[in-house]
């Protein structure tokens, strides 16, 4: 089981409150774990990557055991930590004022 | 019992406004949406209880929601939550999120380039939703004016979107150039005697008709003079505010540009100006009083560079000729020390008897007058930026 947080806005586009969990078969990677996220809740397509070119938009950032993976392959795997549910895989929003 | 609802979109969340017909009474709502941009929300003619709403974030791009119940409740009609998201043949079901520029050979055009603000060319690229315009019939057919440039239409109530691509693809569309907002599509007109007959606006391109329910479409530019581009009388390259027409009299146009107030008597082929005796005649909103189709309003502001009413004073200008002679509308406005904007989306009219008008500012007031601009009272005070304002008469 992956553990998902998602930024407050798209917490309440998804209609969940705290943490997402996914099941995932195969390898745990950004590309499959966004996947299977976008599949569950699919009014989340397009708000983390964009919907033509799949790239991460640029004010959302990905954070997992203290490490910012966003710039990490889509397709390298995450860490064992995330694959076993015992870290959550962050979705975060750029910090802004206004 | 008639009513009025009032939809109001601002830069951190919706507010649905309602009163009823005396309208001196008014319940706002808590904010629809919290903390997104809502650029615009239109109730569908052919049923006030079908909203559509433009929400959007730099953030997490553009979605679109949709109410059924006349926004007490709102979902995104798209696939719904758990659902597959393909087909059993494998096609991906609708996603309400989604816009693609049209490249198909069939219907599209080759996705080129634009002007960028220094002449460069720049690629397309989609980032908000700046005007939602439903159907005047067909309560799931609505039309979106996107940024870059283009024109969308669903007729699925909004769960797919597909771009009528001759207009982004028209001739000159290479030269389009964005305004200081964006180059926005922020006017869509639909005639209620044709069906086939489309008005569009864009910053800063111009104006633009259909007259084959969106296929093809020519400029509408003639009488135009924008001095601040390299050719001042060009076909395209105008910044165009706002368009508004009278239901009544689809030929003829009202038109707020950057600077000057301009009318098209003959649905666009040619515009002639009106500015008369306005004091400024920059501005953005535009409007045309429900049952009086000579009778204009409008709001201006000092400059392109100071986006304030003129002396501190606002004002709206209404003309009951048709334009060229204007009457000061103050009772009820501050008249001193105001220095808010009034946005190009930002001003509508009600259809009751005495005909209201509403218009929201940059410093989160939404004025309302019962009486075609007489007299006017703050319906709230303190809302975030407003950036659009539509009213839905109810019955």
């Amino acid at each position: 089981m992956i553990r998902v947080t998602l930024p407050p806005h798209l917490r309440k586009l998804a209609q969940v409150a705290g943490e997402v969990k996914l099941d995932l078969e195969g390898p745990v990677t950004q590309q499959s774990l966004l996947d299977a996220l976008e599949a569950r809740y699919p009014m989340l397509r397009g708000t983390i990557r964009d919907h033509m070119t799949q790239k991460r938009r640029a004010f959302v950032r990905f954070f997992a055991c203290g490490e910012d993976l966003s710039h990490e392959p889509p397709d390298a795997p995450l860490p064992d930590a995330v694959a076993t549910g015992t870290e959550p895989f962050m979705i975060v929003g750029a910090i802004a004022g206004g | 019992m008639s009513g009025v609802r009032v939809l109001v979109g601002t830069r951190k969340g919706a507010f649905i406004l309602t009163s009823d017909g005396q309208r001196k009474q008014w319940e706002v709502s808590t904010p629809h949406f919290a903390g997104w941009e809502m650029y615009h929300l239109k109730g569908s003619p052919a049923d006030p209880n079908r909203l559509y709403a433009s929400q959007s974030s730099s953030w997490f791009g553009q979605i679109i929601q949709r109410s059924d119940d006349g926004g007490k409740t709102w979902h995104q009609p798209g696939t719904p939550p758990g659902e597959p998201t393909t087909a059993p043949d494998g096609t991906p079901k609708g996603e309400s999120n989604k816009f693609v520029y049209d490249t198909s050979p069939e219907t599209g055009k080759a996705l080129t380039t634009h002007q960028w603000y220094d002449g460069t060319a720049h690629p397309w690229e989609f980032k908000r939703i700046w005007h939602l315009e439903p159907s005047l019939t067909d309560l799931d057919t609505v039309y979106a004016g996107v940024e870059d440039a283009a024109l969308f239409r669903s007729t699925d109530g909004g769960q797919t979107w597909q771009e009528l691509a001759g207009l982004r693809g028209h001739g000159s569309g290479s030269s389009w150039q964005p305004g200081a907002g964006g180059m926005c599509l922020h006017t869509i007109i639909l005639d209620p005697t044709n069906a086939n007959r489309i008005f569009i606006a864009i910053s800063s391109a111009g104006a633009f008709r259909s007259d084959d329910a969106g296929k093809t479409w020519k400029p509408i530019n003639r009488g135009l003079h924008s001095q601040y581009i390299p050719d001042p009388t060009a076909e395209v390259g105008h910044c165009v505010h706002r368009i508004a027409m009278h239901r009544s009299r689809p030929g003829v146009l009202f038109m707020q540009k950057h600077w000057d107030v301009m009318r098209s008597d003959d649905a666009g082929d040619s515009w002639q100006e009106i500015s008369g005796n306005l004091p400024t005649d920059f501005g953005f909103a535009i409007d045309v009083h429900a049952h009086e189709p000579d009778t204009v309003y409008v709001v201006p502001i000092k400059s392109d560079s100071e986006h304030f009413p003129l002396d501190g004073k606002l004002r709206v200008y209404r003309s009951r000729s048709g334009g060229n002679e204007w009457e000061a509308l103050t009772k009820g406005l501050p008249q001193s020390d105001c220095y808010v904007n009034v946005l190009r989306d930002a001003m509508a009219v009600d259809s009751l008897d005495k005909c209201g008008v509403y218009f929201g500012t940059t410093g989160g007031q939404v004025y309302a007058s019962a009486d075609a601009g007489d007299n006017w009272a703050p319906i709230v005070r303190d809302l975030p930026p407003v950036v659009s304002v539509e009213v839905q008469t109810l019955s």
